[in-house]
C-alpha cells in the first residue's frame, strides 16, 4: 500500500488553477523528486501533503488515513510528515538548540532536559552539534538548512518534505546538504523533494515526476526520464535545461 | 634596447602562470600603537571650543539685551525655583507613577488589539472590524479632547461601583488614546515578520496561538523596539495632559505656584524635570535605533 496517496488533488488561488486533478503515489522508503518550471506547482503540491494548504478537491491519505481525519488529531499530521523550506526558516530569535527543542516542548509537552538531550542527538547525527547555541544568523547557509532539516526530525516524521532545499545556497554549500539527504535516503526515510538539480535528482530519487502548469505530464524512473522523455513538454523542458547548461 | 628575457619576465610575476611557489609567510600584523592622545584629544578639543564660543556669544547677546533682567526676575529667579521645587517635584512623582502604570497598560492593552487584528480566519471577523474601528476613532480624536471627556464627563455620572477620580478615567483615556497608535506600531512589525516563519511554525505542529506566542511575537516586538520608544518618552510628556482636569501632577504644581506668586520660575523648574527624564530616554532610543540599524545590515550582507 502506498504510504502518501494523492487523488485528483485540485487548487485554485482565486480564479488561478495551480494544481490539476493531481494523481501520485509514493510508496513507503520511496524518493520522489518533482521537477517542473518555475510555477508549476510544485510548492503548493508539498504544501498540501502537510495541510499547510487546503485543497479545493481530490484527497491525500497517509498510511491509507485522509490526512485531514480526525485520527491525525491537532499535530498528529505534522508529527509524521516534516518538510524544509528553501529559505530555510529558521526561527532568527532562538538559538539553533531551542529551534529544535521548540516544537516537542509545546507540542508534545517534553521536558526540556529530555527536549535538549534529543536534539544534541539530532544535531550531532548533521554535524550541528557544535552550533547548539548559535543563532541561526551566525551560520551559513549550509549550516542553516542543515539545522532545519534537523529541526524537521526531530518528531522523527516518516516522511520529510524537501522544497528546493539547496536553491538558496552558494555552490559550494550544495553538496553538505546533499550528502545529508543521501544519508536520509539510506536511513530508509520516505521522501518528496522538489529540486532544480537535476544532477541530483537523477542520483537520489526512485522516480521522478515531471510537472507543467498543475499536472503531472510524466512520471517515470531518472534513468528513462532524463534520456528518453516521452512527453513533448518534458523534453522541451529538460532540452531547455541542456542549453542553459543546468543538466 | 633588448628584448626583456623570457625567463626573468616569469620571475617578475611568479607563479602568475602554473604552481605558485609556496609563499614566505604572511606579512606581520599591523603594529599595535599606542594611544594617541593627541588624535583622540584634538576633536573633542575642537568642538568643545567652538561651542563654548558660540554659546558664549548668545549667552552675552541675551543677558545683555535691555529687557533681560525683566525676563530674568519672570522666569529664572532662583528664590522662587527653590520655593517651588518641592511641590514641583511632588507633582513631578505623580507624572511618573501615571506614566508607568500607563505604559503597562498600553503595552498590554495594544498587544491585545494587534493580535486581534491579526487573527485569521472568518470567526474572527467581527473583533477584526472592532479593534479596526477601535483604532480609527482613538486615532482620530485628540488626546485632550478624550482627557477632559473622561476626566471630567465619567465621574460627573456618578455611576456607583465606578471609581470616580479625575485622575482614573484621566489615566484611563491616555491608555485607550496611545493604545490605538501602539497597536498598529505592533501590527506593523508583526507585518514584517516573514510568511515562512508562520509556515515553520505550522508545520512543526504548534497552532496559531502557539505559532503567535513562540514564533511571531518574538521577532515582531524586536521588529518594532525603536518605534516604541518613541512612544514611551512621548507619553512621559503627553501625562501632563492629565492637569487640565485637575490633576495635580508637576505642571499643575508649577501653575497654582504660579497663581499665588505672579512668577513663572516655577514652570522653568518643571520644565527641567521633564528634560531630565526625557532626554535620557531619547538617547536610549537613539542608541537602540542605531543598534536595530547595525543589525538589520549585519543580517542583509
Ligand atoms: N499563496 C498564494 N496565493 C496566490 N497565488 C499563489 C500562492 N502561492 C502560489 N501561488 C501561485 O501558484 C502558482 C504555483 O506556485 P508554486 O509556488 O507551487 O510553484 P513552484 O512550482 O513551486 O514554483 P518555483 O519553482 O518558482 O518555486 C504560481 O503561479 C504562484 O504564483
Ligand atoms: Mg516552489
Amino acid at each position: 500500500m502506498a504510504e502518501i496517496a494523492i487523488r485528483g488533488l485540485t487548487k485554485y488561488f482565486g480564479t488561478r488553477l495551480v494544481l490539476d486533478r493531481i494523481d501520485v503515489d509514493v510508496s513507503a522508503h520511496e524518493v520522489v523528486c518533482l521537477i517542473g518550471a518555475s510555477g508549476s506547482g510544485k510548492s503548493t503540491l508539498l504544501r498540501c501533503i502537510n495541510r499547510l494548504i487546503e485543497p479545493d478537491h481530490g484527497t491525500i491519505s497517509l498510511g491509507g488515513v485522509p490526512i485531514d481525519s480526525a485520527q491525525f488529531g491537532r499535530t498528529g499530521l505534522q508529527q509524521r510528515v516534516g518538510i524544509v523550506f528553501q529559505s530555510y526558516n529558521l526561527f532568527p530569535h532562538l538559538t539553533v538548540l531551542d529551534n529544535l527543542t521548540l516544537a516537542p516542548r509545546k507540542v508534545q509537552g517534553m521536558a526540556r532536559t529530555q527536549a535538549n538531550e534529543r536534539a544534541r542527538e539530532t544535531l550531532s547525527l548533521f554535524g550541528m552539534d557544535h552550533f547548539a547555541a548559535s543563532y541561526p544568523e551566525q551560520l551559513s547557509g549550509g549550516q542553516q538548512q542543515r539545522v532545519a532539516i534537523a529541526r524537521a526530525m526531530m518528531n522523527a516524521p516518516d516522511v520529510l518534505l524537501l522544497d528546493e532545499v539547496t536553491a538558496a545556497l552558494d555552490p559550494e554549500l550544495v553538496g553538505e546538504v546533499l550528502r545529508i539527504i543521501h544519508d536520509l535516503k539510506s536511513r530508509g526515510l520516505t521522501m518528496v523533494i522538489v529540486t532544480h538539480e537535476m544532477g541530483f535528482a537523477r542520483d537520489v530519487a526512485d522516480r521522478v515526476c515531471f510537472l507543467s502548469e498543475g499536472r503531472i505530464i510524466e512520471e517515470d524512473i531518472p534513468e528513462r526520464l532524463f534520456t528518453s522523455p516521452q512527453a513533448p513538454a518534458t523534453q522541451a523542458f529538460l532540452a531547455r535545461l541542456i542549453a542553459s547548461g543546468r543538466l | 634596447m633588448t628584448a626583456p628575457d623570457p625567463r626573468s619576465g616569469a620571475t617578475a610575476r611568479p607563479g602568475r602562470y602554473g604552481i605558485r611557489p609556496a609563499p614566505d609567510g604572511p606579512p606581520p600584523p599591523p603594529r599595535r600603537r599606542g594611544f594617541d592622545w593627541r588624535a583622540a584629544l584634538a576633536p573633542g578639543l575642537m568642538s568643545s571650543a567652538s561651542i563654548i564660543v558660540v554659546f558664549g556669544a548668545l549667552y552675552w547677546l541675551i543677558t545683555s539685551a535691555e529687557q533681560w533682567p525683566r525676563i530674568k526676575a519672570q522666569f529664572f529667579n532662583i528664590d522662587h525655583m527653590i520655593a517651588a521645587a518641592p511641590r514641583v517635584a511632588q507633582g513631578f512623582l505623580t507624572n511618573l507613577q501615571v506614566w508607568l502604570i500607563a505604559l503597562a497598560c498600553i503595552g498590554v492593552w495594544a498587544l491585545v488589539l494587534a493580535v486581534v487584528r491579526s487573527l485569521r480566519g472568518p470567526v474572527f471577523a467581527p473583533f477584526r472590524l472592532m479593534v479596526v474601528v477601535y483604532i480609527d476613532v482613538f486615532r482620530g480624536l485628540p488626546a485632550l479632547l478624550l482627557v477632559i471627556l473622561f476626566g471630567f464627563g465619567i465621574p460627573a455620572l456618578n455611576i456607583p461601583g465606578l471609581p470616580n477620580s479625575g485622575l482614573f478615567w484621566g489615566g484611563v483615556a491616555m491608555v485607550l488614546s496611545y493604545s490605538a497608535y501602539v497597536a498598529e506600531i505592533y501590527r506593523s512589525g508583526i507585518d514584517a515578520v516573514h510568511e515562512g516563519q508562520r509556515a515553520a511554525a505550522r508545520s512543526l505542529g504548534l497552532n496559531e496561538w502557539q505559532t503567535l506566542i513562540y514564533a511571531i511575537l518574538p521577532q515582531a516586538l524586536r521588529n518594532v523596539l525603536p518605534a516604541l520608544m518613541n512612544i514611551v518618552v512621548a507619553l512621559q510628556k503627553d501625562v501632563a495632559l492629565l492637569s487640565v482636569i485637575g490633576v495635580r501632577d508637576a505642571v499643575r504644581e508649577a501653575q497654582i505656584y504660579t497663581a499665588t506668586t505672579f512668577n513663572y520660575s516655577s514652570l522653568i523648574v518643571a520644565a527641567l524635570l521633564f528634560l531630565l527624564a526625557t532626554v535620557p530616554m531619547a538617547r536610549l532610543a537613539d542608541w537602540v535605533n542605531r543598534r536595530d540599524r547595525a543589525r538589520r545590515l549585519q543580517i542583509a550582507e
